[in-house]
């Protein structure tokens, strides 16, 4: 533990960090560009320039280990003309175009000059220009602006796994680029948008639509896949414009993907602004009271059984509490929040959940990865795994189809016979997840969404138990889930009841006609043509699959929109907030369903959301923790229900076909579509048929 | 700069692959390097490419098919290689003629009649700098000190050193490789190594010869 004086101040530090580091925990506020906490050091901005006693020169503070005795002035005379003289070779090469600058209002750099720049410029010869680099549809460049501080390269080639961007040239001539044109091939590349001190790369979708100061900013989370990514939504007047990442250790670190960032443009797209009846075969807009009145006219005498409700996979909790009360008094137990089926085990919660938490996965040694391809599923699941795999002393094996996952693996099958290999120790890998000391199983929805799922998700659960896994101090069982939706479907037990249908049940009984009625809160994900005859309500924010094929349609809000509780793959219970009003008439979903619930002469007991969400508690605890995961190890290894031995044969395949384009909102992206055929298209152009 | 201009993509060959020689000398080179550490390679690597690029189309430099090759080789990323091949300015990342002339011009050089030599290269070859003769063989490069002060003014043609031009010898020189000779290296005005034009000026008498009988050196 160095003890050093900063400033006159002592103060003792853990060891092995820098001095910059030091300096920070004595709360003083080094400025700098090119160090970041996540990043390697490169120590080449040379911005954070301190005044080391009996050192010749200021230090570079970034790139400085801390050690015993130091005696630090970060705010000296000579610190102060360190920094001036820094800042003045930067800003030789740097345009002043701040006026038309989208960084401006949030740029390091223009902040910094206004502390440490000069009132005007002393150098008159000829600026130097770069011309600009093409990296895809998502970031924009003005390499001019560049001052080569390599954050950018560094978090391609640390975070994002992919080593395309480097610095070419040497000296005056020096550029960061691709050097062969072509576009960052990650799911992670807008948060170099974020890391970007200066106004190099700022965001192309984004480009002169507003300036930071114009924003309302509402902090939220992201529901496009089941991490609950931290989000910050910023908007002005009605529109959202764009979205940030916000920092949470636990999940996202700072980072959020491509998609999270970027399929904002699909919420101002092929929305629903207002209710629809269809009349004579053809969808008629409506009045709230009409489309709500065709509802009550069409159920009214028809028994529960014969009603049916499916859950999307952006639903909020308090929705699909709603629509399952809802449903309850109707008399109905047809309700399934899985969409695709997946033989999900839910009577009891690590069955479902990914136990070893995100941040856990920083602890484990080994890895097994069942039929999920987590770059697409949940690319900062992904990350993180790529974050352990760096680390050192991390094995990865694969079960599935081999993918470019950023990280080095062991693929050792693409069939369950793979799983019965390894439950049988043929299989050597079998051995390097016993050995471990702390092994986890990812087990993926494309494992489980399948005939034979229940016999997979025994044997995955049976992989952990042999592996040692499943310890009091210790819970290497984890489902990688992709709904927002799925997991608080299945603590709020929206789910077929005693004698109720499940999904597959429900698309039966529509075609043979004894279902009459289904409720579609948002889902999308089933083929409409798998509806038959039936009576079909749809309530969404978006006119994607199933909206033409609804007979009532009720426009809902999407996340942006609603005070909506999310639970993430890991348990974590989180709250997004309302950044922007419904377009139109459309309206907050519990509140369609509250109000439908009138009209069907079932009141619901609840009124407001305070009142929902003391339903949402009564009916399962976990809704009253809001942001913490499930923690701990695991109490029983008794396993879910399933035979291992009756696994199937077919090859396991992710259900991810096309990362960018999973959901409604990103389904009516343009630059999801375009980032789709650049990326996804060229390479399998099966998917291009979804 | 002899570095890309990077305005323009920079060209590139249909294939390239090292030759059985070449992949025998790199097992070796590599074994140089402790495991895992193979990218420290990359710079003797990229020189081999750019030989071999020479031996077998008469003009040294690295296409990036080669690069790309060299990063297969090492394991290492496409983009690092680049970084390393752009940042060095003895890799050429273009093509630059049978002969590159690189002349330098810095202060002893430039003291001693280097602008002469330049113009020369530049009336015999057809050349100007950074680029190439239309004639396709000789390319000019202006560089900072090669490090032959003493014979300045000097031009470094391939791998070669030829000291002490002056705008004749020059052109001689220029005419020679033309016609496909190779002029010995060296001073173009009979100077030993490094010794004083002329006779020696200093250490003209053995120690303990107190006659003091001048042996002029290259005599």
């Amino acid at each position: 533990m160095p003890k050093l004086t900063i400033d006159g101040v002592e103060i003792e530090v853990p060891g092995g960090i820098t001095v910059l580091q030091a300096c920070e925990l004595a709360g003083k506020e080094v400025p700098r560009f090119c160090y970041h906490e996540r990043l390697s050091i490169a120590g080449n901005c040379r911005m954070c320039l301190v005044e080391l006693e009996k050192a010749p020169k200021p230090i570079a503070s970034c790139a400085y280990p801390a050690a015993d005795g130091m005696v630090v002035k970060t705010d000296s005379p000579m610190a102060k003309a360190a920094r001036k003289g820094v800042m003045e070779f930067l800003l030789i090469n740097h345009p002043l175009d701040c006026p038309i600058c989208d960084q401006g209002g949030e740029c390091d750099l223009q902040d910094q000059a206004m502390a440490y720049g000069f009132d005007r410029g002393r150098y008159a010869e000829n600026k130097r220009a770069v011309k600009d680099k093409d990296f895809g549809p998502l970031i924009k460049t003005i390499m001019t602006r560049c001052i080569h501080c390599t954050r950018c390269v560094r978090f391609a080639t640390e975070i994002a796994g992919v080593p395309e961007l480097g610095a070419t040239g040497r000296g005056e001539s020096m550029e960061i680029g691709t050097y062969v044109e072509k576009a960052l091939s990650s799911e992670l590349s807008g948060n170099m948008i974020d890391l970007c001190p200066v106004g190099a790369l700022t965001s192309k979708p984004y480009a002169f639509v507003s300036r930071p100061w114009e924003l309302k900013k509402t902090d939220s989370v992201d529901v496009l896949d089941a991490v609950g990514s931290a989000i910050r939504v910023d908007a002005r007047g009605p529109e959202v414009l764009r979205i940030l990442p916000r920092l949470n250790e636990d999940v996202n670190e700072e980072w959020i993907s491509d998609k999270t960032r970027f399929a904002v443009d699909g919420l101002k797209r092929a929305r629903l602004d207002r209710p629809y009846v269809r009349r004579n075969g053809k969808l008629e807009p409506a009045s709230w009271p009409e489309a709500l009145a065709a509802i009550a006219d069409r159920l009214k005498g028809v028994s529960g059984s014969r009603i049916a409700a499916l859950a999307g996979d952006l639903a909020d909790a308090e929705s699909m509490a709603a629509l399952k009360d809802l449903m309850a008094a109707l008399g109905s137990a047809n309700i399934d929040s899985r969409q695709d089926g997946a033989a999900i085990d839910a009577s009891r919660r690590d069955f479902y959940l990914f136990n070893t938490t995100i941040a856990g996965i920083e602890e484990a040694d080994a890895c097994l990865i069942i039929g999920s391809n987590p770059r697409w599923e949940a690319p900062l699941v992904n990350a993180r795994l790529r974050k352990r795999w760096l680390a050192g002393g991390f094995t990865v094996g694969l079960v599935g189809e081999a993918r470019e996952l950023t990280y080095g693996y062991e693929h050792l099958g693409t069939s369950p016979q793979a799983l019965a290999d390894l439950l049988a120790g043929r299989h050597p890998f079998a051995a390097t997840l016993k050995a471990a000391k702390k092994p986890m199983v990812i087990v993926g929805q494309g494992a489980l969404a399948r005939p034979d799922g229940a016999a997979v998700l025994a044997a995955a659960w049976a992989l952990a138990r042999e592996a040692n896994a499943l310890r009091p101090d210790w819970h290497g069982f984890n489902m990688l889930h992709m709904a927002a939706a799925r997991v608080a479907g299945l603590d709020l037990g929206f789910l077929p009841g005693a004698g109720g249908r499940d999904t597959a049940g429900i698309l039966a009984g529509a075609q043979d006609g004894t279902i009459e009625a289904v409720w579609l809160l948002g889902a999308d994900e089933i083929d409409p043509a798998t509806l038959g005859r039936a009576f079909v309500i749809y309530q969404g924010h978006h006119g994607d699959r199933l909206a033409p094929r609804a007979d009532v349609i009720l426009p809902g809000a999407a996340y942006t929109e609603k005070n909506g509780t999310y639970t993430s793959t890991e348990g974590r219970v989180q709250q997004g907030q309302i950044a922007v009003f419904p377009p139109g008439e459309a309206r907050e979903d519990w509140a369609i369903l509250r109000a439908a619930s009138a009209m069907l002469d079932r009141p619901l007991p609840y009124d407001d959301i305070a009142a929902l969400r003391a339903r949402l508690v009564a009916a399962n605890p976990v809704f009253g923790r809001i942001g913490l995961a499930r923690n701990g190890g695991c109490a029983d290894p008794a396993g879910p229900a399933g035979d291992p031995a009756r696994m199937g044969s077919a090859p396991f395949a992710s259900p991810v076909r096309d990362f960018y384009r999973t959901d409604p909102i990103s389904r009516s992206s343009r630059t999801m579509a375009e980032l789709s055929a650049l990326f996804v298209q060229p390479a399998a152009p099966a998917a291009a048929a979804e | 700069m002899a570095g890309p201009a990077n305005d323009t993509p920079p060209p590139d060959v249909e294939s390239f692959a090292f030759t059985a020689e070449n992949q025998a000398l790199i097992a070796r080179i590599i074994a140089k390097y402790p495991p895992g550490k193979q990218a420290s390679a990359v710079l003797p690597l990229l020189d081999m490419a750019q030989r071999q690029m020479a031996a077998q189309s008469g003009s040294a430099w690295v296409p990036r098919k080669a690069m790309d090759v060299i990063a297969a080789t090492l394991g290492m990323a496409p983009i690092r290689v680049y970084e390393v091949a752009t940042f060095y300015t003895m890799f050429n990342l273009r093509p630059i003629g049978r002969y590159h002339l690189q002349v330098c011009t810095t202060t002893p050089c430039w003291l001693r009649g280097s602008d002469e030599v330049a113009a020369a290269c530049k009336r015999a070859t057809g050349a100007d700098w950074g680029k190439t003769s239309p004639d396709g063989l000789f390319h000019m490069t202006e560089v900072e000190c090669l490090g032959a002060c003493v014979n300045a003014p000097i031009v470094q043609v391939n791998d070669d050193f030829y000291e002490d031009l002056d705008a004749a010898s020059t052109e001689r020189l220029i005419e020679a490789l033309k016609r496909g000779e190779t002029p010995p290296m060296g001073s173009a005005i009979g100077r030993q190594t490094s010794a004083p034009e002329g006779a020696l000026t200093s250490l003209t008498t053995l120690y303990g010869d107190k006659a003091g009988s001048p042996t002029p050196a290259g005599e």
